[in-house]
């Protein structure tokens, strides 16, 4: 025993004197706890006017018809006019293709990046971050110049002789493509990359330790040990596709219309807010679904910020 | 080329077998930079369909970007609107992850996540939402209401970067300073926040670019004097290809540009310091 211990033990009452303080004390941390957690209400605050209350009203006037009593009339209407369920499956159609690109362009790069020795990777990695800082509308705009009739990538490849009349590239679902994977990449490379940076390099050692080919330990061993990074880039891609407006109203040319695009025109063109809202909360709904299950397999946190 | 004989991994592939992987990654990283580049020699041509490279050089297109009232009105909204946005979403976002993480209460995790949600919520729905209640409120085109809007899509990014700054504070720190009988605040301000600088200056940084970029928001309630740059950008780019936009693009690479120098300076501590 501690002198101290044995001086309590000796004398009863003082350990009685401490038993109330102590109790005291735990009540002030608690409030202290709770104060501290009062720092955030300005944020929140400001999160619940601007972005809550609204979402929420929006989710209120969905279930609202033309005659202003409750009804369905605004959901029935995406099921059934065709005019919707073509708009539905040109987004989930341009999301899939775009994250599927992403994928296939994506895993390389990063694999790429992280067999280079560190100093050099992040030199290369700038090449990631610098489109992923500039600003969308200058990406989009410049794909727009590229991709034109007359642009660059038509005079290059028709001076080359790889086709003779100018292609169209642009103002179509192409063009949208292009422009969407360049912007999308870097969201995918960034959480693959950190992902493979984590991974032991002396697994792959004991593989070809262990007699597996570059090949074979490479599909048994490192990529089953990217998954996770991949996944959760490619949910962020897909998430990301599903709710884009800038990209493909520039580069679409008004050929392709995603959801974004028929809420944004139901409420500048025909002041439909019902429509407009119906659309809206199957689109929220559809993307937290989707980031929920993604929350299951890896920290929302990671999922973003998009790894950096 | 001996090199390409060399083992190149640990499972003794050699440069040789993975040259195709080199030449792939070279040419996507290219692809990735040579767009946003090719831009800037392309706004310094004199043509009205601009070219690569430009016959003639000339500023003409600058001249018009700056001699014009309405572009000039927009660059001066967009800069302000960043600048309030870096001077709001900073402190709240900071506040917010301090006391998230020194309360470690279980709530806390819960408040995280509801903090994150305007990164969660598709752009468009923030908009059209922003622009219900900025017309109930009468805020609408208004700076406030643009700042307000910005500043909540800029919290998630401030949160998250401040809250891995704290991550790696030792919080005993603070512990010590309040036991010598420096107040919570007074901890704070001059052991804590100087440790974690550098996560707020990134932060800071990434909310003004944030507000910056931002163009679906601003579309509905950004207008009339207080219309943003990219807002008169993206209209203009619906109508044709107008050179202007080419030369306001460099202007807006070069602030990004700047903005990650300085991230690189003055938002990650020095090797050896």
């Amino acid at each position: 025993m501690s002198p101290a211990e044995t001086a309590l033990a000796a004398s009863p009452a003082a350990a009685a004197a401490a038993a109330p303080n102590a109790e005291g004390l735990a009540r002030d941390g608690r409030a202290e706890r709770l104060a501290l957690l009062g720092l955030a209400s300005p944020a929140l605050l400001l999160v619940l006017v601007i972005l809550v209350v609204p979402v929420a009203w929006l989710f209120y006037v969905s279930f609202i018809g033309a005659d202003g009593s409750f009804s369905l009339e605004n959901y029935e209407r995406m099921i059934n006019r065709k005019s919707y369920a073509r708009i539905f499956y040109t987004t989930f159609e341009i999301s899939f293709l775009t994250t599927g690109i992403c994928i296939l362009i994506g895993y390389p790069l990063a694999y790429f990046l992280s067999q280079l020795p560190p100093r050099v990777a992040n030199l290369c990695l700038i090449t990631v971050l610098l489109p992923f800082w500039t600003s969308l509308l200058v990406r989009t705009y410049a794909w727009l110049v590229l991709l034109q009739k007359s642009g660059l990538v038509n005079e290059w490849g028709i001076s080359a002789g790889l086709w003779e009349e100018p292609l169209k590239l642009v103002h179509n679902t192409t063009g949208t493509l292009i422009g969407m994977v360049h912007i999308m990449l870097p969201f995918l490379v960034l959480p693959v990359y950190s992902a493979m940076r984590a991974i032991d390099r002396r697994y792959l050692m004991a593989a070809a330790n262990l007699g597996a080919g570059p090949v074979r330990a490479f599909w048994t061993v490192f990529a089953p040990l990217s998954l996770p990074g991949l996944f959760a880039g490619s949910l962020i891609v897909f998430v990301l596709c599903l709710g884009f407006f800038v990209t493909p109203a520039v580069l679409g040319g008004g050929k392709v219309i995603m959801v974004s695009m028929k809420i944004a025109s139901n409420i500048e063109l025909f002041v439909n807010w019902g429509a407009a809202s119906a659309l809206g909360v199957v689109l929220l709904v559809t993307t937290l679904v989707i980031l929920w299950v993604a929350a299951r397999f890896v920290a929302l946190e990671r999922l973003a910020g998009g790894g950096h | 080329m001996r090199w390409l004989n060399r083992p190149a991994s640990e499972t003794q592939v050699t440069h040789g077998q993975r040259l195709w992987l080199y030449i792939l990654s070279g040419v996507i990283m290219v692809w990735l930079v040579a767009p946003t580049l090719i831009v800037v020699p392309m706004s310094f041509s004199d043509s009205q369909y601009l070219e690569f490279p430009p016959e003639i050089w000339s500023t003409r297109w600058y001249d018009h970007y700056f001699g014009s009232e309405e572009w000039m009105a927009a660059t001066v909204t967009s800069l302000t609107a960043a600048l309030l946005t870096m001077c709001l979403a900073t402190p709240l976002g900071v506040l917010a992850a301090y006391g998230l993480h020194a309360s470690q209460l279980r709530a806390g995790r819960l408040i995280f996540v509801a903090l994150i949600t305007p990164m969660m919520v598709p752009l468009i729905l923030v908009a059209i939402g922003a622009f219900y209640v900025y017309v109930k409120l009468q805020i609408l085109y208004t700076m406030l209401g643009l700042v307000m809007a910005h500043t909540v899509l800029a919290l998630p990014l401030v949160l998250i970067v401040t809250a891995a700054g704290l991550k790696s504070f030792d919080m005993n720190q603070e512990m010590a300073a309040r036991s010598l009988g420096a107040s919570r605040a007074r901890a704070f301000f001059t052991v804590t926040l100087p440790q974690i600088r550098f996560s707020v200056i990134t932060a800071a940084l990434l909310a003004f670019l944030t507000s910056f970029d931002e163009v679906v928001v601003a579309m509905f309630i950004s207008g009339g004097d207080n219309a943003t740059l990219t807002r008169n950008m993206f209209n203009a780019l619906r109508d044709q290809i107008d050179p202007t936009i080419a030369s306001i693009s460099t202007i807006m690479i070069a602030i990004t540009s700047g903005l990650m120098v300085l991230a690189q300076l003055f938002g990650k501590p020095r090797e050896g310091g």
